[in-house]
């Protein structure tokens, strides 16, 4: 059953279907970029495919397989009615990890919308058209993606100055309470600068 | 003296219509989890509101990138803290999945049995605070009994009450304990009177039904759209259960049913845990049938499982298989996969990239949470601040899984 999608897929979409394969039993078709968002909607609407639900969306980032593009953005689907999944792919982004965009998903599936926060915290791919592109899991002064294979794991970011919230009267003073005083990233100045990892010896 | 109503225009009255915004959380008595909601108010009205998570966000992910497959079973563990077991196999079927191995017969009934130990321990945790945060305190100490009845059989069983790391790739840390079937009987016949006791409590309770019924809406082609699963997903009235859709471990072999709900609101939540509460029990009970009593546990491959502790210090053979599975860890064929099984809250999903190494590439996990939550902004719009409670009480955020 599910062969038959990659199979419908190629036929609607003889060019924009890079690749296809079934490893581990899984369906998967890596899907160009820009037919991103008409591939999802004939997956949604064909009824002979019918992916009405939206199990999942993440990215990998291939920095240390040498794989430009860099990103790969991953996304799950499943039908209630027919019972079958597949997972559709995206390659984007250059090495420095710019130009990492793809449409937003948002408005076939509005349960892309926290998923797609996550892959943009995490690892920078900016989603066009999303309604709502802010961080959800780290806070919005962090710096850097935390997701990406550059991102040192002992980096150290710095404490975030004292919100200045217009209106909000601060209870303690900047320190909000803290006895001990505020510390500042300077004291931790060897961790800030850590470089980016190497990948591993093969 | 003045009339009270000098301002007031004529024929309306005006109240003041700013509408005010509140923070609940991220640290609230009436909370799950840690977790923020700015809600805006309009009146007691929320009109609109912005759930903030990832105020218990450890990197997950990042963390499993820098160990061994094996390693990451501790922190499977703590992303769903209430039904860890649940998580451990999940797990240990994901990595199985890749490296294509079949655990033995016993162990897969073993599995099941303590997955839906799990799982009734979360729905019990679930529906308890529930009661407990709209007042009805004593279900919640009856259920919280009834927990450390479970607990006292995974302590029996895996040495830890509550993060147990017990899965094993091919297998499970230990074989069962030799009481494990009768203890299990005995346990869960009390278990199942506290459930009833605690039911009694509150499902004819005018207040109780009134806060739940017909509070918190969900449409099933909404809740399939956000990606719902799990009992949140079965009380819109869409029978998915991966157990069901797509049987793993014994589940074909086992008969329960799949109880669905109606209209997708907090009185389905609650009703639809209470019921799987009940087919848990039945899974268990035929499964201490069919279990063998004898057989192996873990599956019979050196690249795997780690051998023998006596051969480990007295052969050669044996202490370096151990060195390079400890130390290398298992080597996983290189490809990517997804594997899905019903967590406590709904499908659980590992996304995997393997390199080939001893290291995931890429570890992703599908926090069923995480979809659910995401819903709750759109439940919540239109109803009244005391209304968020028992809503998002009725959605089990676990907030380590949530957050990874």
């Amino acid at each position: 059953m599910s062969k038959q999608i990659l199979d419908l897929l190629q036929a609607r979409f003889p060019g924009a279907i890079l690749e296809t394969h079934s490893q581990f039993g899984d369906d998967t078709a890596v899907v160009d970029p820009a037919a991103w968002l008409d591939v999802a909607k004939f997956l949604r609407e064909d009824p002979r495919i019918d992916m009405d639900m939206f199990t999942d969306l993440t990215a990998v980032d291939y920095l240390w397989q040498g794989m430009v593009p860099r990103f790969e953005v991953v996304c799950h689907l499943r039908s209630l009615q027919h019972g079958h999944r597949i997972r559709i792919k995206a390659r984007v982004g250059e090495e420095d990890g710019s130009g990492a965009d793809i449409a937003s998903l948002v408005p076939v599936w509005k349960g892309a919308n926290w998923f797609e926060r996550e892959t943009f915290d995490m690892f920078g791919v900016n989603f066009v058209n999303h309604p709502d592109l802010r961080r959800i899991l780290m806070y919005p002064e962090f710096e850097g993606y935390p997701l990406r294979k550059d991102y040192p794991a002992q980096k150290y970011q710095p404490l975030v100055p004292f919100r200045d919230v217009p209106g909000k009267m601060a209870p303690f003073g900047p320190d909000e309470g803290m006895s001990f005083g505020r510390q500042t990233h300077d004291q931790h100045a060897g961790y800030a600068n850590e470089e980016a990892p190497l990948p591993p010896e093969a | 003296m003045e009339p009270l109503d000098l301002d007031i225009s004529e024929g309306e009255l005006e109240l003041p219509s700013e509408p005010m915004l509140l923070n609940m959380g991220p640290s609230h008595p009436a909370m799950h989890g840690t977790v923020r909601i700015v809600v805006e108010l309009s009146g007691e009205v929320i009109n609109k509101a912005d759930v903030q998570i990832g105020y218990l966000h450890r990197g997950f992910e990042k963390m499993c990138e820098r160990g061994t497959w094996t390693q990451v079973f501790p922190y499977v563990d703590r992303c769903n803290y209430v039904s860890p077991m649940l998580n451990n196999v999940g797990f240990a079927l994901a990595v199985e999945k890749m490296m294509g191995v079949t655990v033995p017969e016993r162990c897969q009934y073993y599995r099941v049995a303590l997955g839906e130990l799990a799982r009734i321990c979360d729905h019990m945790i679930c529906n308890g605070a529930m009661c407990m945060e709209l007042g009805a305190f004593t279900p919640f100490l009856y259920l919280a009994r009834a927990r450390e009845v479970i607990w006292d059989i995974f302590e029996e069983e895996t040495g830890a009450r509550v993060t147990h790391s017990f899965g094993r790739v091919g297998g499970m840390a230990a074989p069962p304990t030799p009481d494990f079937k009768g203890m299990v009987r005995a346990g869960l016949a009390r278990v199942m009177q506290y459930i009833n006791d605690s039911e009694k409590l509150v499902l004819k309770n005018r207040i109780f039904l009134d806060r739940l019924e017909g509070v918190g809406i969900i449409s099933k082609e909404d809740a399939l759209a956000l990606g719902w699963t799990g009992p949140t997903l079965r009380s819109t009235g869409a029978a998915y259960d991966v157990r069901r859709s797509h049987p793993y471990l014994v589940y074909d072999r086992l008969d329960f049913d799949i109880p669905v709900g109606t209209t997708g609101d907090n009185y389905d939540r609650f009703m639809c845990r209470l019921e799987e509460i009940r087919q848990s029990y039945r899974i268990i009970d035929q499964v201490l049938q069919q279990m063998p009593d004898e057989g192996p546990i873990n599956v019979e491959d050196p690249r795997i499982i780690l051998p023998p502790k006596g051969e480990v210090y007295t052969t050669i053979e044996a202490t370096i298989q151990h060195f390079k599975i400890v130390m290398e860890g298992i080597k996983v064929p290189a490809g990517e996969c997804y594997s899905y099984t019903e967590g406590g809250n709904g499908e659980l999903g590992f996304y995997m990239v393997s390199d080939g190494s001893g290291t995931p590439y890429r570890m992703r996990i599908r926090p069923p949470c995480f979809a659910v939550t995401q819903g709750l902004e759109q439940l919540v719009t239109g109803l009244m601040i005391p209304d968020i409670v028992p809503t998002f009480g009725s959605l089990n955020m676990i907030g380590g899984e949530c957050d990874h």
